[in-house]
């Protein structure tokens, strides 16, 4: 275990840098502009721990890193969700079922599933931050009886840009797991809230003291909801985000995701907010 | 059956109010009810009134022409609507529409006015109060103008 909590997962020997080619088994639209693909895992299988990453490479086009978005109990697939915002992440939403794409991983801390049991969970999340943070809910769902009450605050652009929404629905209707739900605008159709996602803090009890926050979102999204959470009295040790920076080699060598005095693809991405809340606001960094 | 008083004094906009106060303030309120799609109040007519919500949900809109409205906000149970009724003119800015059963406290503005303006410190309290409301309010007015979750999430 990590000093704050988290396990801290080995990295791969060198000579893993090179990626293991495999299939692309299903490619399925979530959004405008994000897919999430599933590749086979081979004989290796897909062995995560919640809120790691893999390095996934479109041959001849570039390598990016994307959270790692299935259960972690389906070892028999990898699952991405990704969005189209540059030319790998492009090249890797245009891919189709048959296709072969290389991965190297996984790498990375994880939430802090274990350490957090026996106390509330809130899971806030912004936008694609819904897609590293679903590994944990899964979990958590699976283990139910393991955390006190849970919560899960989803916040998005607009109606159509809910991601993952039918499984929302799913969640939503277990009797032991709150699921509130914001946008930033809408129209009369749209029954939910309307606001900013922090806003929903106020709309789910748990006890400050035996609480473990995981969010996921856009850094200004993130820094406000730690702020607001430790703000309310949850300890900043306990608040942990899933941070990014241009990781490039993804096992500590090249530098590029350095982050204060971290390597973000190593002691990251997941880290707690009292370790990094004076990093957030430096703004060099 | 709770009364009013006691409704008010238990509503977190309310929390920490001096006794006295809910009392004096109780005599400004009343409950309201209103089914889900009812207009509670338009934009540019007179806010002779502010909302305290107990239960259900109400959207802040404005209107366009050629679409549908566009729900600006949306307040829930425990929340506050309404500060026109402060400051001249005392009109509404913007439209306000159930989007569920809502009941709330219908608070007369201008029998708060009057009491706060006969009690500088009745009149501050309730000042602190809405300001708080009008600063998360244009905080989180800010974040969403800058469609965060538009570009990389």
């Amino acid at each position: 275990m990590g000093a704050e909590g988290n396990v801290l997962v080995s990295v791969p020997p060198k000579e893993h840098m090179a990626p293991l080619p495999v299939r692309v088994l299903k490619s399925h639209r979530e959004l405008a502009d994000t897919w999430t693909l599933e590749l086979d895992s081979g004989p290796l299988g897909a062995k995560f721990a919640p809120g790691q990453f893999n390095m996934l490479y479109v041959f001849g086009v570039g390598e990016i890193p994307v959270s790692i978005s299935g259960d972690p109990l389906n070892t028999s697939r990898w699952i991405h969700t990704i969005r189209s915002v540059g030319l790998a992440s492009a090249a890797l939403c245009a891919t189709k079922s048959g296709e072969m794409v290389g991965v190297r991983g996984p790498y990375g801390t994880c939430w802090p599933m274990e350490a957090a049991e026996g106390n509330d969970l809130l899971f806030v999340c912004g936008g694609l931050g819904l897609a590293p943070l679903r590994p944990a809910i899964l979990t958590a769902l699976r283990l139910r009886e393991r955390y006190g009450r849970i919560a899960v605050l989803v916040g998005a652009r607009e109606p159509t840009a809910l991601l993952f929404e039918k499984e929302l629905h799913v969640w939503r209707g277990r009797f032991d797991v709150q699921v509130e739900v914001t946008v930033d605008s809408a129209g009369r159709g749209w029954f939910g809230e309307v606001g900013w996602v922090t806003r929903l803090i106020d709309h789910v009890r748990f006890d400050t003291d035996f609480t473990y926050a995981m969010v996921c979102g856009p850094e200004i999204m993130m820094r406000l909801a730690a702020r607001d959470l430790v703000e309310r009295g949850v300890a900043a040790e306990n608040v942990f985000l899933s941070l990014e920076r241009n990781m490039k080699c993804a096992i500590a060598l090249c530098g590029h995701c350095q982050y204060g005095t971290t390597l973000l693809c190593r002691d990251g991405a997941v880290l707690p907010y009292s370790r990094v809340a004076s990093w957030l606001g430096i703004r060099e960094l | 059956m709770k009364d009013l008083s006691e409704i008010i004094a238990s509503h977190p906009f309310f929390s920490g109010l001096d006794s006295n106060y809910v009392d004096l303030i109780t005599g400004c309120a009343r409950n309201v009810k209103f089914s889900a799609g009812d207009v509670i109040a338009r934009e540019g007519q007179p806010s002779t009134e502010f909302y305290v919500l107990r239960h259900g949900r109400v959207a802040v809109e404005i209107n366009a022409p050629a679409r549908a409205p566009l729900v600006l906000r949306t307040a829930s149970e425990g929340e506050v609507v309404g500060w026109s009724w402060i400051f001249p003119p005392h009109r509404w800015q913007f439209d306000i529409s159930a989007v569920t059963l809502v009941r709330a406290l219908a608070f007369d503005g201008k029998c708060l006015r009057a009491k706060c303006d006969a009690d500088p410190k009745l009149g501050y309290d309730m000042m602190r109060r809405f300001a708080q409301v009008a600063a998360s309010q244009l905080q989180a007015t800010r974040l969403q103008l800058l469609d965060l979750y538009g570009g990389r999430g």
